[in-house]
């Protein structure tokens, strides 16, 4: 009796999942809900809003099948997957440290934080006009405009939530005799991983929202990979709607992936926010 | 008879001197005296239990001699070395005081037993290993043995609380100061943490300083309660509990029991009543 279970496939036990299911099905019903949109255009008399005028589902994934043929749709996936790590990653390096300074020193804080506030509302598409100036190359010139994107998010939820650690765990800590380095090291950094980790799943999902703005500069033909950014935007250009619509969905894809393996490292990394 | 055979159990250690202590906190300008000239002799192995109405100061007294803040007047000795005075407002802060806290504060992130371990570790006076062992041996001691390796959200709020005491018994400290560390449990648990750290302190006669707004929780547990008066709090009555150790669960339904909770009650409910009027006129 016990075995059976055990036995069961990991891809049966999934579908018996109730959370799963239903998430498979609101899919399905919006999906078939587009379908029946876009192909009727208007409902009793009464034009449907926004999916009336783009191609249905099944346009889409018979351009998608045709897209996926071309060796430039996924090295579009190829370059702007490396873009959205590079500059998530170094917006992790540099942002990580800096959250945490801001939170443990007031000094600091004084100085940085006013200047960080300011720069923190300039949209990244802002940016990019002076990012080509900035930058030698194109493709660091985009990197830099992904590393913005996710990097003041992470700054404000790592200061956040080094600041709000419970003073309690600080005092209790420093009775028990810990110097400022045990502090800063068993204390604050893992009293700080709930929110390094939600804020690098905000932030990456905003690199993928951003890298269509640093692609628009990096330029190539229409199946020769400029990133998946550039191939919404020149496809749009060409004015080929369901190519944009396979794009959209690649980039939503892409995010989805991206933020799921963030969540699947903080859940493996914080043993103590798994029990239940 | 003599004076009271029960408390001041002969410990030579932790003999806590409070002298002439005042403490005016000055929010934007406006003098508050959280404690005004509070003088109190708590002997080396006592459980010397602080009752009061909410926000008389208790907690100040507790944060000056933790080290956590400063005094403004008077001063403060351990077994006759000065923890703060004149020349050094605030305390250093030091393993041979260890406070539990009012809602708790096990790190999280760490099992109970590495939670037991963090002092010793930290102090660098034993290594990973050692201080593992003996953080298990502790934890089987108060007999939290099958939850070593839980997280403390795995637990429940008595188990948290009683190894949250093994953490900081585990430094050998020379008092213990509780912040009214049971508040928030039901009667039921409450009564088995009165015994464990009862338990716990006939084992080690460590000097307690606890603070409670629970007068059988006082009675039970201490040598004497201090009853505290509103803001500024000074010391206003102090009761000896002359009720020999061990003791357990039948002694609350003892006259003698009853007849020292009515005796503190009385005292508390003028401060309490002094208290909520000051509350209505400030509101007013």
């Amino acid at each position: 009796m016990v075995d059976k279970k055990a036995k069961t496939p990991a891809l049966v036990r999934l579908f018996r999942d109730q959370t799963f299911r239903r998430g498979v099905i609101a899919i399905l019903a919006f999906v078939v809900l587009w379908e029946i949109g876009s192909q009727f255009k208007s409902w009793f008399g009464v034009m449907v809003p926004f999916i009336g005028k783009i191609a249905p589902p099944t346009a889409v994934a018979v351009s998608w099948v045709e897209v996926g043929q071309w060796p430039g749709y996924w090295q579009s996936w190829y370059l702007s997957t490396g873009r959205v790590f590079l500059g998530f990653t170094v917006a992790m390096i540099i942002g990580i440290p800096f959250g945490l300074a801001m939170a443990v020193n007031k000094y600091f804080r004084g100085m940085f934080f006013p200047p960080f506030e300011i720069l923190r509302p300039i949209p990244p598409l802002a940016w990019v006009p002076a990012s080509i100036i900035f930058w030698p190359t194109t493709e660091l010139s985009i990197m830099f405009v992904t590393f913005l994107g996710a990097f003041y998010t992470i700054v404000i939820n790592v200061l956040g939530g080094a600041r709000s650690i419970d003073i309690q765990y600080l005092r209790a800590a420093q009775s028990m005799g810990a110097t400022q380095w045990d502090l800063f090291r068993k204390i604050i950094l893992p009293g700080t991983l709930p929110s390094i980790f939600i804020g690098a799943a905000v932030g990456m999902g905003i690199t993928w929202e951003v890298v269509l703005a640093g692609e628009m500069i990096s330029g190539g033909g229409q199946q020769g990979g400029g990133g998946l950014g550039f191939f919404i935007w020149s496809s749009y250009m060409g004015g080929v709607m369901d190519q944009v619509v396979v794009g959209m969905i690649s980039i939503g894809l892409a995010g989805y992936i991206s933020s799921s393996l963030i969540r699947y490292i903080g859940h493996l990394s914080m043993p103590w926010r798994r029990m239940f | 008879m003599t004076a009271n055979p029960n408390s001041h159990s002969g410990n030579s250690r932790g003999a806590i001197s409070i002298r002439n202590v005042s403490k005016v906190y000055d929010p934007g300008g406006v003098n508050v005296r959280a404690v005004d000239d509070c003088s109190l002799e708590i002997a080396g192995g006592e459980v010397c239990m602080i009752v009061g109405p909410s926000g008389c100061g208790k907690t100040t007294l507790l944060n000056a001699i933790a080290g956590f803040h400063s005094i403004s007047e008077g001063q403060i000795d351990l077994d006759g070395e000065m923890l703060c005075g004149p020349s050094k407002p605030l305390a250093d802060q030091g393993a041979d005081r260890v406070v539990v806290f009012q809602n708790g504060a096990l790190f999280p992130w760490k099992t109970l037993a590495e939670n037991v371990a963090y002092g010793p570790v930290v102090q660098g006076v034993m290594n990973k290993n050692e201080a593992r062992e003996k953080s298990i041996h502790m934890l089987d001691e108060a007999g939290l043995s099958g939850v070593a390796d839980k997280y403390p959200g795995e637990v429940s709020s008595g188990m948290a609380r009683r190894a949250e005491i093994v953490r900081a018994l585990i430094n050998d400290p020379k008092v213990l100061l509780l912040d009214e560390p049971y508040r928030a449990m039901d009667a039921l648990t409450k009564s088995i943490m009165h015994e464990s750290l009862l338990e716990v302190y006939d084992r080690t006669k460590v000097t307690i300083f606890f603070i409670t707004h629970d007068l059988e929780e006082a009675i039970f547990l201490g040598d004497r309660v201090i009853v505290m008066t509103t803001r500024p709090a000074k010391t206003k009555k102090i009761v000896d509990v002359k009720i020999s150790r061990p003791r357990d669960y039948r002694l609350l339904s003892s006259e003698e029991f009853r007849v020292l909770v009515e005796e503190t009650k009385e005292a508390v409910h003028e401060e309490a009543v002094k208290a909520f009027e000051a509350g209505e006129r400030e509101l007013a």
